[in-house]
């Protein structure tokens, strides 16, 4: 017994141990991308308690009341919190792990359930088909040139 | 009963600059929404909901000004909400389509569009398992995505077919426009432009290419252009007899 | 009568067989889930004219036996004919395999069956799937308390026959929410007609008996149990009883809409040229599925009552999966007539006559219904007394 309490106490202090780092991060957390624009007024830690409720219920004020001017939109989201690729200049979408709320939401294994009917980029930029419907469709060179382009969209060759 | 009822927004922080309409403290905050009754408790609101009661939007189709060979309304549709489909055509959404007539007995041709016909009694509302097919105050009758779990028992129930079924993964929606596999959707009479004071696209793209042969109105006021028209020229409904007093109207069908 | 001991069946070779290729089945369509789930209904044969396809006649078939196969024990405790009194715990279990089998298929076939909190939760109550939902899951709850009140040594009798006629009430309120799915819809000439619930009371009764004599049969040859030759030949011809007031029911309905003049299109559709509708109709539903089968119920005893019990109820199965499809399929098939009067065409196919052909998906889909619902029934009988030792006639007396 004083053995498994010794050798659990030890695993807990090594995991334990970041959290006595000085500057209060928490190394284990996800990264989140930066922010453009102004903070929300409520801070961060209440809107991402609550973002969640808010959508929910404003969503139903939009939808069975038709009442459009709630100060935040879905939309208006991504006018501040658009992860672009560097590559490109394009906004990555949600099929991208890069994605604003998939860099909390892939950590915290909670399944996002808007972007199968709302677009996950700001209103104007064209989405790319995802790669795998496309590829069956691949009879030119034109579009070879476009597959090769998104693959270097994706970032997952950074040498070529 | 909706998920809305006996929402408690969580106690606001020192700023609640955001969120005007709600007063919050240490009282529950509860709205409760039904399709005819929207109460807004504590200290009212300044929000002036824009699916108003006294409204009840319409649309009148002059057969005679519709040409054969334009699909006008058909394209403004689809550029305006983002349903052009690349699938197979038997499984492709449309929300309104042209249909073309031929008398049986006289061989007269015409041609029109048919889209959701918003009833005001519409089966599709009646037979929906989770009330996601809904009717607005104002007329339109809508589906609610967020609810909807694809039964597509509205698309057996519509006399006019106007539901569709989103067979394949979705992307680059318009974001006014929000659609998904595995829901179904309709026409939405254009709500969106609609509660901002414009008017359906279709009707839009009609009077653009010279035909006019669509006029949206509000129904209720007895000034408005599609009630004159409505008062002064002889109209039908699609199905009559099935009474359940649409809000798109056809003229010399 | 002796006293009936109801015991487990032995896990034999036979059984774990049939385990293996039931679970095989149900696996090929989970994975069929999956990947509709995945790509979309895209992959399937529906379509927008075609809305609802082989699942749903699948799931409406599961469902609607389900509620006849409780109909043995109803014989036993609402209306005392003793003999099938052993029968009555296999009826109950085979009621709730087959409404889970069923009810699976529907909830899987769903464009969003990741919601189905929601609609379990989110109530519409003019809509009767709503209804549904709390007739088909409360039918569980109900049916496994009129088991309970069986089983239980420490429950007395006299509970039987109440929750008995509980349990048959809501079989019937339930199956006539189910013909109500069709009835209650205006739009298509198909459809709309207030006969359509008993339709599928007497649908039920007949499926509801096949499918029960069926696993009976079955059941009782896996684990070397005798049955009598005079209860089979009795279930056998109650079957053809069923089966003739299933056809009077389907007579009444097509008549009265021919009479209707604004119908008269789709009954000249189904009736004569629907193509595979009519051949469904007239060689499988009414010829092979009924007359035949009602003839071999009610004609002379034959040598071997089993082999004729299994056939009849074989037929009457194929039989009610035509009638389905004709119902189900064949009504949104027939265009739906907006106009009057005049031919129509469009880019959405009005006026034309919709194609359906099913895909593997959706057939996988269906199998994997009953593949579950027989599993189920199996593994209750092997872990559960609900089949008695012996059925032999000279143990049995009404």
């Amino acid at each position: 017994m004083t053995q498994f309490l010794a050798i659990v106490s030890v695993i807990f202090a090594v995991l334990a141990l970041p959290a006595t780092a000085q500057d209060g991060s928490w190394p284990y957390g996800p990264t989140l991308p930066e922010a453009t624009g102004e903070p929300h007024p409520e801070g961060n830690e209440y809107m991402r308690k609550y973002h969640m409720e808010l959508m929910k219920h404003d969503r139903d004020i939009t939808m069975r009341d038709g009442v459009r001017d709630i100060d935040a939109s879905l939309k208006e989201c991504f006018d501040c919190h658009t992860v672009t690729d560097e590559r490109t200049g394009d906004p990555v979408t949600y099929k991208d792990e890069r994605h604003f709320c998939r860099t909390c939401h892939d950590f915290v294994a909670v399944k996002v359930d808007c972007f199968m009917c709302h677009r996950s980029t700001p209103e104007g930029f064209d989405e790319p088909q995802p790669l795998h419907a496309r590829l069956l469709e691949l009879t030119n060179v034109a579009e070879v040139a476009q597959v090769e382009q998104y693959i270097a969209s994706t970032n997952a060759f950074p040498d070529q | 009963m909706s998920p809305k009822d006996n929402f408690v927004l969580p106690d606001q922080p020192e700023n609640p600059s955001r969120r005007k309409f709600f007063k919050s403290g240490a009282a529950a905050i509860t709205v409760t929404l039904s399709p005819g009754v929207t109460l807004m408790a504590f200290g009212g609101s300044k929000v002036h909901a824009a699916a108003d009661f006294n409204k009840r939007w319409g649309l009148l189709i002059d057969v005679n000004k519709c040409a054969a060979d334009c699909t006008a309304c058909v394209t403004a549709c689809k550029d305006e909400n983002g349903w052009e489909g690349h699938g197979d055509p038997e499984q492709n959404a449309q929300w309104i389509r042209k249909v073309t007539l031929k008398d049986k007995s006289t061989g007269r041709e015409s041609s029109l569009p048919v889209m959701c016909q918003h009833c005001e009694d519409p089966p599709c509302v009646d037979v929906c398992p989770t009330g996601a097919s809904f009717k607005r105050e104002d007329g339109i009758v809508l589906v609610d995505k967020h609810t909807c779990i694809g039964c597509r028992y509205c698309m057996m129930a519509c006399p006019f077919k106007a539901r569709s079924f989103v067979h394949e993964p979705v992307n680059n929606q318009k974001s006014h426009a929000p659609r998904g596999k595995g829901t179904v959707e309709g026409c939405t009479l254009c709500v969106h432009r609609v509660d901002k004071g414009g008017t359906p696209a279709c009707v839009e793209a009609c009077d653009a290419t010279g035909n006019g042969a669509m006029t949206f109105g509000d129904l209720n006021d007895p000034n408005s252009e599609i009630s004159m028209k409505l008062a002064a020229y002889p109209s039908t409904a699609l199905r009559a007899d099935l009474d359940l007093n649409q809000g798109v109207r056809y003229t010399n069908l | 009568m002796d006293r009936t001991i109801y015991r487990e069946i032995k896990a034999t070779q036979s059984v774990w067989t049939l385990a293996v290729i039931l679970a095989g089945l149900i696996a090929v369509a989970g994975w069929s889930v999956l990947y509709v789930e995945h790509n979309g209904h895209a992959v399937t044969g529906m379509n927008n004219q075609i809305v609802w396809g082989l699942p749903h006649v699948f799931a409406i078939i599961l469902i609607v036996a389900a509620s006849g196969a409780l109909n043995v024990a109803s014989m036993a405790s609402v209306f005392d004919k003793k003999a099938y009194k052993p029968l009555s715990r296999l009826s109950g279990i085979l009621a709730i395999a087959l409404l889970v089998g069923g009810l699976g298929v529907l909830v899987l076939d769903l464009g969003r069956p990741d919601r189905l909190l929601i609609a379990m939760t989110v109530f519409n109550f003019t809509s009767i799937f709503t209804w549904n939902v709390l007739l088909y899951t409360g039918f569980i709850g109900v049916v496994a308390v009129y088991l309970w009140v069986q089983m239980d040594r420490t429950v007395h009798p006299k509970f039987t026959k109440p929750m008995g006629i509980i349990a048959f009430v809501w079989r019937l309120v339930l199956t006539t929410g189910t013909g109500s799915i069709f009835g209650w819809l205006v739009a298509r000439p198909g459809y709309d007609a207030a006969i359509m619930a008993p339709l599928f009371i007497s649908l039920s009764f007949a499926l509801g008996l096949a499918a029960f004599l069926l696993v009976l049969l079955l059941l009782y040859r896996l684990d070397d149990r005798k049955i009598g030759t005079a209860l089979i030949s009795r279930m056998t011809n109650l079957l053809g009883v069923f089966i003739a007031a299933a056809l009077y029911f389907t007579i009444i309905q097509h008549v009265t809409n021919i009479y209707v003049a604004e119908h008269s299109g789709f009954e000249r559709f189904i009736l004569s040229d629907g193509g595979i509708y009519t051949t469904l109709f007239w060689w499988v539903q009414i010829a092979i599925g009924g007359l035949l089968p009602m003839a071999l119920a009610f004609g002379k005893r034959p040598i071997d009552a089993t082999a004729r019990a299994v056939v009849v109820s074989v037929l009457v199965i194929i039989g009610g999966f035509a009638q389905l499809y004709v119902i189900i399929i064949g009504g949104q098939a027939y265009p739906l007539d907006m106009f009057p009067g005049f031919e129509v065409t469009s880019s959405f196919y009005d006026g034309e006559v919709a194609g359906y052909s099913p895909s593997f998906f959706e057939l996988a889909l269906g199998v994997g219904g009953v593949a579950v619902a027989i599993f189920a029934t199996g593994v209750a009988a092997k872990i559960l007394r609900i089949l008695p030792t012996n059925l032999a006639d000279k143990n049995l007396s009404d």
